[in-house]
């Protein structure tokens, strides 16, 4: 992992705090909503305790992600962030507040602009089974789009394919095989292949590695970043585990229940935690130095979604939680520069 | 395919002999029912006695410089009148070989029912897949069409179009098309709703391939194995629901007899104990649905994943 850690600072250097931002999201939300139907309407009518259940998956998030940056999003799993990546990726719209693609709002961009935007930020899924149509022939599941949009032409296809194959560390001889004659970590290439096919400049991986061994995570954590470096490429890394996080990002977002509470570049994360759930998570994190220590976990279960707890969503769960964190919702503030924590600690302390 | 993919690679194992591809497995599996197979290769006679009719039979039962009214109603295996022929399941009242009129009833209760049903399938296939795909309120229309459309009796419906549409071969297609889509449409929308939400789809999404390319490129070929077993299904259907029709008088014209109007012709006569008349043509369609059918039972066990061991 050596030279992750060598290309990271590098590439935090090069990316520097003036580079403009790929994308920007403003007070993004995610609601997903059951309408009654007809039988449960005439329920409600009399007086049975049903209603509209809306979930908020993301709940007004901000985020920036700048050029040559590689972003971790860190939470448990219910949280919303891979809904935040899909929205991000364009795959899923918003239901509120707005997306900014290189400074301007992505619903505001014409067909031919929008279809652009959207080539240009591509997705690493995280079930590397699913994630490729078993129907297609590996060349077809990379060629089809680059042929699609007028990338390359009919003449060049094969090549192109042969190229996009062994960039993801892939043999083009494989290229008329079926996904199913292939292992994990070789379908999981198969996918990076497909995505830097278009020729994106933003990649956002959900969970990307998560279901796959560790040997085999390495090595695909390996290939994002040479990828990175060689094709000049901005990542929003999705991920549950803070261990790959802390080898690739260069700033870390934490999530809890649709919201971001902590916000920090990787190293003062990991040195300086404010929010307790970012110090509850990195509490545990197996390490080999903590390897006689019993691991508590954090006390609880994560609220449902459908009926988060009023105030700050943490609170039910933290153990310096007092009355004001039970009814209003923390703002996220900076408290160091470059460094967002959403924790009402903070004022107690000024 | 393994012949192109063996290559100088390393990694290649050493010249596999046999690629276990989906095709080759589907084959293998569809070949342990020895019934499965008895039913293939006998619907594989029968579809070649129909493409062949014209070089197979002995008379051509439309033509009517070649028939004889006085070779009416013989008994199978009586020569005809000028002794040239032996009239091997007998003749019907026009003096028509039973035999030579089967082989051409085949081809018209084949075409029909083979046609009707991929007509069917493209229709209810597309409408289905774009139910599933759109969802909302598109879903709901079609949906409700569907359940519209099965909550009529299928014999009742498709008299009822016919008396509308008048009798002909391709008037027949129509009416069987607007009875069958419906099934084909259900079956469709309830594999896409599942496929549609799989990581690929959105995948092509995110890739920003149309959405006409998504679904007949990407969900529709995911959606195929419960369709084939639905159409093969109904193509024995169809061809059951147009001898209907024909016996009832609403079918295809009486010059071109399919089975189900030989049936009929016949029918008069069964208890004057000229049977063959209408038995042959019978058994021939029996033979033929049930081969259909034991081939779409076989498929729709190998193709039910839920099935497998």
């Amino acid at each position: 992992m050596s030279t992750t850690s060598t290309v990271r600072s590098a590439a935090s250097v090069a990316a520097g705090e003036a580079a403009a931002p790929i994308i920007e999201l403003r007070n993004v939300s995610k609601r997903f909503s059951k309408k009654l139907d007809f039988a449960g309407k005439i329920a409600q009518k009399l007086g049975a305790p049903v209603k509209d259940e809306t979930v908020h998956a993301v709940d007004g998030v901000d985020l920036v992600v700048r050029k040559g940056e590689v972003v971790g999003l860190v939470g448990e799993s219910g949280c919303g962030k891979s809904t935040l990546g899909r929205m991000v990726a364009g795959i899923m719209p918003a239901s509120g507040g707005e997306i900014f693609w290189h400074g301007r709002p992505l619903n505001s961009l014409s067909g031919a602009e929008a279809r652009h935007a959207k080539l240009q930020t591509q997705m690493i899924f995280q079930d590397p089974y699913a994630s490729l149509n078993p129907r297609m022939r590996v060349a077809d599941i990379v060629g089809e789009a680059p042929l699609v949009h007028g990338l390359t032409r009919r003449a060049e296809w094969d090549a192109y394919v042969d190229n996009q194959m062994r960039r993801a560390g892939l043999d083009p001889a494989f290229k008329r095989r079926y996904p199913h004659q292939f292992s994990g970590g070789q379908r999981q290439r198969i996918g990076i292949a497909r995505a830097l096919a278009v020729q994106p400049e933003f990649i956002v991986c959900d969970e990307a590695v998560a279901a796959l061994d560790v040997s085999i995570q390495a090595q695909i954590l390996n290939l994002f970043m040479e990828l990175r470096q060689e094709l000049n490429l901005t990542y929003l890394f999705i991920s549950h585990d803070l261990g790959v996080v802390e080898h690739l990002s260069d700033r870390v977002v934490i999530m809890y229940l649709g919201r971001v509470v902590e916000e920090a570049p990787a190293e003062e994360i990991f040195a300086r935690a404010n929010h307790p759930y970012t110090q509850a998570l990195l509490a545990e994190v197996p390490r080999i130095e903590a390897r006689k220590k019993s691991f508590a976990g954090i006390k609880g279960e994560i609220p449902s979604p459908l009926a988060p707890p009023p105030g700050c969503h943490f609170h039910p769960r933290c153990p310096h939680a007092f009355d004001r964190c039970r009814v209003e919702r923390p703002a996220l503030k900076e408290i160091a520069p470059g460094h967002k924590s959403a924790c009402h600690l903070n004022d107690k302390v000024a | 395919m393994s012949a192109s993919t063996a290559s100088p690679a390393a990694t290649t194992p050493a010249r596999a002999p046999k690629v276990e591809t989906p095709w080759r497995r589907f084959v293998s599996e569809f070949c342990e029912s020895k019934l499965a197979l008895a039913g293939l290769i006998v619907f594989a006679i029968i579809v070649f006695i129909a493409i062949f009719a014209p070089w197979l039979s002995p008379q051509n039962p439309y033509d009517l410089a070649q028939l004889d009214i006085m070779d009416g109603r013989l008994e199978p295996g009586a020569r005809d009148g000028a002794d040239t022929m032996t009239y091997w399941l007998g003749t019907d009242d026009q003096g028509r070989d039973m035999l030579s009129g089967i082989m051409y009833g085949l081809r018209i209760s084949l075409l029909v029912g083979a046609g009707s049903a991929i007509i069917a399938c493209a229709v209810g296939a597309s409408l289905g897949l774009l139910a599933a795909y759109a969802g909302g309120r598109t879903d709901t229309v079609i949906m409700r069409l569907v359940d519209l459309q099965l909550s009529f009796p299928t014999i009742l419906a498709a008299l009822m179009i016919l008396a509308f549409l008048g009798k002909g071969i391709f008037n027949v297609v129509i009416a069987l098309v607007i009875v069958e889509w419906a099934y084909y449409a259900r079956t469709v929308r309830g594999t896409a709703l599942v496929e549609r939400r799989r990581e690929y789809i959105e995948a092509a999404q995110c890739l920003a391939l149309p959405t006409r390319r998504v679904i007949f490129r990407h969900l529709l070929p995911n959606c195929l194995p419960p369709l084939i077993v639905v159409a093969t299904m109904q193509i024995a259907r169809a061809i059951a629901l147009e001898a209907t029709l024909s016996f009832l008088g609403l079918g295809v014209p009486i010059t071109e007899p399919s089975l189900g109007l030989l049936i009929s012709n016949g029918y008069e006569y069964m208890l004057s104990g000229k049977y063959w008349i209408s038995f042959y043509p019978g058994i021939a369609l029996l033979i033929t649905i049930v081969s259909i059918n034991l081939v779409g039972d076989q498929m729709r066990d190998v193709l039910n994943p839920r099935l497998k061991k």
